[in-house]
């Protein structure tokens, strides 16, 4: 055997992983893996807790994206209660839910992706970052960091906290919308809805342009999609049902409460983190770059492939412009950041609608609860995929048992898949140096694991 | 010369990254007074060489070292270990570094037991055995880092606000230490309080507390507790409403979870909330369970499996 490289940590994601390679005798690839370090056993220390408190406490498996976890969780525990939100506690979880989806991408796109672009994969590591960003066009940086930060401060004015949320509560939401918080919320929505068409312009002008080549080969694999689809097949990212596609564009849509019918989680020596595959697929399960089985994928891209149109005017007419380049499903990998930027689009067009239903500032939002044995699913669409809680309870509302299906494991198989190509394309004989392994990663980026 | 700041995560969420860049502009402002020579969520330096191609971690030398999460595997021990060894002043920051946080509720039970659920959930195909090829093994409990590594400030806070921490950056650059409230959540909480003896039980937080109109400010509002739901406003270090001061759980009419810590570095929330309750007459046995009363503050060997639990 030869060399074997470490990139430790992967740099410039959300969460903890590696990537170790071994080369051959010859210096070329003779495997990849990629390490997923963390758990923490949340399945385990929820059970005997109050139901109700489930969604205060599952918030802290990420603290990016903690709205989400605290909606699906939410969900899970109206349905163990059999209690259905009145429509303005809905429609206020939806609203808080899309404004960090809103504020999540611009943080990913200028904060942990672009520099790879705007300063170059195979620039100096100590300016390839946003530092760097910030020093080449502080205008921008200024730009960016206030929008993301006005996303933020509609959240926790309102809702109190934004990191870690309360307020969505068993029954629907804490605190009712007052008109003149919306008319406030409503003009800071359309400053960013502003600033979302300016930045999917400029990447479309001046950045995936030039790397177009890149963007058709580097990390690119073949495989199935997952997202959530409302009753038009529109993409939804708070509810509806489950759509899974297959490589060749056929799919299946699914209610999330039979989800253990269709998805199953297998398990690698070299990974805490497991691997979910399509189980209704009826293949098993393999990583093989030729002939992946039960491979799917999650998140931006898979979302906007697996839906039929988008639910807002501006979004849907970037997706019109996106398949017309690229197809259905588009497989290339990079186009991660593509997808991810006409979500941002319509994360922030969705949050104007939401504030512009008069049912918005209605004052009944909290439906009464009492706790029960039950078992309930929520789903939503968390910004790196579909989120699935499931939770079963006692007669007193205590928790049993859970079982969770996070986002961003959807795609650790993938990635694995990922990493294999690119790794492969781009070490040949031996050579190696910082733009090739940071290349590497740029396969794992795309997916903002 | 700037300041040099070493980061680093460990048994994390990031949500402690993202209330620093929480600091908004500030944070562009800070950015322009300090290097940043190690942080894996913002900047590519590698443990083992940028070539992947040494054999121990290695962080560069740094004033000042920020380390969020706490110790539950070896890899975090060995990071925690060298950025002690680089770093002239470590931070530790949020509430999983000062004192374990959520993950440390962990420390209920053995690794086999975690382990036993999470790799037999109903979805998950029975493995050939548990995961160890390549990723850390955990250590026997999720430790707060001052019971692994001498810690010069704490920032707690599930997460910190970013006005503390950019007081404690600011302040650093002027050689001026942090100095935090030592204060409870109560105290800092505007809302009516009428006084003990009113109250015998705690319920759950089931319903929606009372108050007059869907826009009155907290001063017009009876405290939570008082109104008979369980909150840890009592037991819970201050500081979570930032510069604005108003705790924000509260601030969004929702009971305190703790998610400060204890008032004092040492304390116990349990114990503390126990005494608090029993003083004031309320009987505990109205709540389904009180672990949830170190919810965020299980390490320091305050929440560990019983004896029965080992020996399964």
């Amino acid at each position: 055997m030869g060399k074997t490289i470490n990139i430790s940590p992967i740099t410039r994601i959300e969460g903890h992983a590696s990537i170790v390679i071994q080369l051959d005798d010859e210096g070329n690839v003779a495997d990849s893996r990629v390490h997923t370090m963390s758990l923490r056993g949340f399945e385990k220390f929820t059970e005997g807790k109050p139901a109700e408190e489930l969604p205060r406490i599952v918030s802290r498996i990420c603290g990016i994206c903690p709205w989400h976890h605290h909606m699906a969780s939410n969900k899970a525990v109206d349905r163990c209660f059999d209690v259905t939100p009145p429509p303005a506690g809905r429609k206020l979880r939806e609203l808080m839910q899309i404004i960090s989806h809103a504020e999540d991408k611009l943080l990913h796109f200028f904060f942990l992706a672009a520099a790879d672009f705007v300063i170059g994969p195979d620039s100096d590591y100590a300016v390839r970052n946003i530092v760097g960003i910030a020093k080449a066009n502080p205008e921008l940086a200024v730009k960016v960091v206030n929008m993301r930060q006005m996303a933020k401060s509609i959240l926790e004015k309102f809702a109190g906290k934004a990191i870690h949320p309360v307020a969505g509560v068993t029954g629907g939401f804490a605190k009712p919308l007052l008109e003149q918080d919306r008319v406030e919320m409503l003009a800071k929505m359309r400053e960013i809805l502003e600033f979302a068409q300016f930045t999917i312009h400029f990447a479309k002008t001046q950045v995936f342009p030039k790397y177009l080549d890149v963007i058709k080969t580097l990390g690119v694999i073949t495989t199935g999609f997952i997202g959530t689809v409302d009753d038009q097949g529109a993409l939804n990212l708070f509810d509806g049902q489950i759509r899974l596609m297959k490589p060749d564009a056929t799919y299946t849509d699914f209610d999330v409460q039979d989800y253990a019918d269709y998805i199953s989680e297998h398990v690698e020596a070299y990974s805490y983190g497991k691997m979910p595959y399509a189980k209704c697929w009826n293949e098993g399960f393999s990583l093989d770059l030729e002939n992946p089985k039960g491979i799917y994928r999650a998140n931006c891209l898979a979302r906007i492939n697996v839906a039929d149109k988008m639910a807002t005017p501006l979004a849907q007419a970037e997706l019109e412009e996106f398949r017309e380049q690229f197809g259905r499903p588009a497989q290339a990998t990079l186009l991660y950041h593509w997808a991810r930027l006409i979500e941002e689009v319509y994360a922030c067009e969705r949050a104007i609608e939401l504030l512009q239903d008069p049912e918005i500032t209605d004052t009944h939002i909290r439906a009464k609860v009492e706790p029960k044995a039950g078992r309930g699913v929520g789903c939503v669409e968390a910004p790196r995929g579909t989120l699935i809680h499931d939770y079963t309870t006692d007669k007193n509302g205590l928790i049993t048992n859970v079982n969770l299906i996070v986002g961003s494991t959807h795609n650790i198989g993938p990635i694995n898949m990922s990493v294999n190509q690119a790794a492969r394309t781009l070490i040949k004989n031996g050579k190696i140096d910082e733009g090739i392994l940071n290349k590497v990663e740029m396969a794992v980026r795309a997916y903002d694991p | 010369m700037s300041v040099t700041i070493a980061s680093e995560w460990l048994n994390s969420c990031s949500g402690c990254e993202i209330s620093i860049v929480d600091m908004g502009a500030r944070l562009l402002d800070t950015l322009a007074l300090v290097d940043f020579v190690h942080i894996p969520v913002l900047i590519d330096h590698k443990y083992f060489g940028q070539l992947g191609d040494r054999e121990h971690i290695d962080i560069p030398e740094a004033t000042v070292g920020i380390i969020s999460g706490g110790i539950r595997n070896e890899e975090h021990l060995e990071v925690a270990m060298e950025m002690r060894k680089k770093c002239r002043i470590i931070i530790a920051l949020g509430t999983c570094a000062t004192h374990g946080g959520i993950p440390a509720l962990s420390n209920s039970y053995t690794n086999e037991e975690i382990f036993d659920t999470y790799y037999a959930t109903p979805t998950t195909d029975p493995p050939a055995g548990i995961p160890t090829e390549g990723i850390p093994p955990l250590l026997d409990s999720c430790y707060a880092l001052d019971e692994k590594i001498k810690v010069d400030i704490c920032l707690p806070g599930c997460p910190p606000h970013s006005d503390q921490i950019f007081t404690a950056l600011t302040g650093l650059l002027k050689g001026e230490p942090a100095i935090l409230p030592c204060k409870s959540v109560c105290d800092t909480c505007p809302t009516i309080r009428k006084g003990k003896g009113q109250l015998n039980a705690v319920k759950r937080f089931l319903q929606a507390p009372d108050y007059d109109r869907v826009d009155a400010p907290l001063e017009e509002m009876r405290c939570l507790l008082e109104q008979g739901f369980l909150c840890m406003g009592p037991v819970t270090r201050a500081g979570c409403g930032g510069d604005n001061i108003l705790p924000r759980c509260i601030s969004a009419r929702v009971p305190c979870r703790g998610c400060y810590g204890p008032v004092r570095h040492e304390g116990n929330q349990l114990l503390d909330m126990l005494n608090a309750l029993a003083s004031n007459g309320i009987q505990i046995s109205t709540l389904p369970e009180t672990n949830s009363f170190l919810r965020f503050s299980g390490a320091h060997g305050r929440l560990r499996p019983t004896r029965q639990q080992k020996e399964a």
